[in-house]
């Protein structure tokens, strides 16, 4: 049953990453997760708990994708653009202070899909307009979007999940992330600026023109009661997707009535086919677990909670998901490490949401990666990439992991 | 024999205007868009994991650099005020730059790193490669 899952498990993978004949990323997953069931390699209460477990998560999902992109429409990262133009004056350093602003609070409130698809363009398009290099700038908004992700349980699907396993309140996660996302970001941006001294340092123009400053006061204020809604909801114990629901709602029902898009756009940025390819996805990743995994990543896995451990957890996590991918990675760890406690469920996250940024997406979809950008005729610099990825990594890990310890010992798990 | 002036994003300006001052027949004004900047945006994507495949911001990058690179060769060939052709290269910046001026009769370039000191490091990495790597002749010009 351990061969049949794991040969599934590699089928969906390869698939999601690699796409053939242009099928969603769900075409493999949810047959291979039909497959598993029918094959009893998982009982079906365990495929029923899994489907419990993973539905509030992806819909959660679902209703901060919608509200990022009608963020989107509305204007707000077209703002932000504007705003980190006037803010750096042209200077390429105070542009990278803008740049990591923005990203790091994109990140954390409308998740890393709105920095890296939404916000990256923006970012290149303010750079090119100020006459800076854009480099810096890009390579910043695609380390923040995993590294910035630690703040909040929407900022990352890995959150989603570890939150639905870890039993902590929307507002205990935030506290004890909140000194982790500092401290990863502040390293991260002192890696940067020695990185890219050089291109940082070249020679600034004061921009020709200033546009004027839009803001786009209602989406701004549906995100802010939205983070509000987060809070409150936790504090009374509703389960605070309905809050991210209620947001997106507010937003599109504006929108249509506006006629500023329609119903077809909304669902499509629901991206309901990944929603599918995460359930199914998730059992397969459960049929592996429970099939013999589990009792190898036991040995794998340090005991305790201490500091030694939770750096072990966390590097055990960045290890998988640079092997693997994060995703898969985060639903291994999760049933192995959630009776430990919280606190090592959140080195896992650490793990799991810093660690891609040494191969980007694990090396498996670095791998198929790099083979469609072949067939695309490019040729990309991975051992720059590479190399600033061993620099950021372990010191944002290490600096995170000590930072999550701390927390923990204040606050307390 | 063209006289290549390189349109870089930032240090453009002193290029063209040094140009200018040297004189010549025949200018070709050249700017070349990095490739590993569209090429992360794209890595970034992959990291999403099939999320969002039609919105591909590698591919939006390489659009708006484009755009980018026929502005900058407009507001550069204006501010020439002369004659000239226009190229735009897209690749490893340096190797691009190499490559374009193996005819040229002259190569005008800017120093682009920590110029408040003279001495290596007001030359960036890719500028350095240029500068050694060149088989024209070079003029290498302070900003201003």
């Amino acid at each position: 049953m351990l061969a049949l899952s794991v040969l599934l498990l590699v089928a969906v993978l390869v698939c999601a990453v690699v796409r053939p004949w242009g099928w969603p990323e769900a075409a493999v997953a949810v047959p291979a997760a039909v497959v598993v069931v029918l094959a009893g390699a998982l009982p079906l209460d365990h495929v029923v708990d899994e489907a419990v477990r993973l539905g509030p998560v992806i819909g959660f999902l679902a209703a901060i994708l919608v509200l990022a992109q009608l963020c989107d429409d509305e204007g707000l990262f077209h703002a932000c653009g504007t705003w980190m133009a006037r803010a750096s004056g042209g200077r390429p350093r105070t542009l990278l202070g803008g740049v990591f602003v923005t990203a790091s609070v994109t990140t954390a409130v409308l998740s890393l899909d709105a920095t890296v698809v939404l916000l990256t363009p923006v970012v290149f398009a303010t750079a090119a307009q100020l006459g800076v290099r854009p480099k810096p700038h890009v390579y910043a908004c695609t380390h923040l979007s995993n590294s910035a992700s630690l703040l909040l349980p929407v900022s990352n699907l890995t959150n989603l999940l570890a939150f639905a396993s870890s039993g902590l309140s929307f507002t205990r996660f935030a506290a004890l992330m909140a000194l982790p996302w500092v401290v990863a970001i502040a390293v991260e941006y002192v890696v940067f600026r020695r990185f890219f001294r050089t291109d940082l340092d070249a020679p600034a123009h004061a921009p020709v023109v200033h546009p004027p400053q839009e803001l786009p006061v209602f989406a701004l204020s549906v995100v802010g009661l939205t983070l509000v809604g987060f809070v409150v909801a936790s504090a009374t114990g509703i389960d605070p997707a309905w809050a991210a629901c209620a947001g997106a709602l507010v937003m599109a029902g504006r929108a249509l009535v506006r006629k500023r898009t329609s119903v077809g756009k909304v669902v499509r940025a629901a991206s309901l086919p990944f929603l599918a390819f995460v359930l199914g996805l998730g059992i397969v990743v459960r049929a592996v677990v429970d099939n013999g995994l589990d009792d190898v990543l036991k040995l794998a896995l340090p005991d305790g909670t201490g500091l030694l451990a939770l750096l072990g957890v966390a590097a055990v996590a960045a290890v998988l998901a640079n092997v693997i991918n994060n995703l898969p990675a985060v639903l291994v760890l999760l049933p192995l490490v959630a009776p430990l406690g919280p606190g090592v469920v959140l080195a896992v996250l650490l793990g799991v949401n810093l660690g891609p940024n040494l191969t980007y997406a694990g090396s498996l979809a670095t791998l198929l990666w790099r083979r469609i950008v072949h067939d695309h005729d490019t040729e990309v610099n991975l051992p720059e990439f590479t190399k600033l990825g061993l620099l950021a990594v372990p010191a944002t890990l290490v600096a995170a992991v000590v930072a999550l310890w701390a927390s923990l010992r204040l606050i307390g798990g | 024999m063209a006289v290549v002036v390189w349109i870089a994003d930032d240090t453009w300006p002193d290029c063209v205007d040094a140009a200018r001052a040297h004189g010549g027949e025949d200018f070709l004004l050249l700017h070349v868009s990095d490739h590993d900047v569209p090429g992360a945006a794209h890595g970034a994507l992959a990291g999403l994991f099939g999320r969002h495949p039609a919105r591909d911001p590698g591919a939006r990058v390489d659009d708006l650099a484009a755009g980018h690179s026929t502005r900058l060769l407009e507001a550069a060939a204006e501010r020439l005020g002369l004659p000239c052709r226009t190229e735009t290269r897209t690749g490893r910046v340096e190797h691009e730059v190499v490559a374009a001026c193996r005819d040229a009769s002259l190569l005008v370039l800017c120093r682009d790193g920590d110029v408040s000191h003279a001495g290596p490091r007001s030359l960036g990495p890719a500028t350095r490669f240029v500068v050694d790597h060149a088989l024209c002749p070079v003029l290498l010009v302070w900003p201003s």
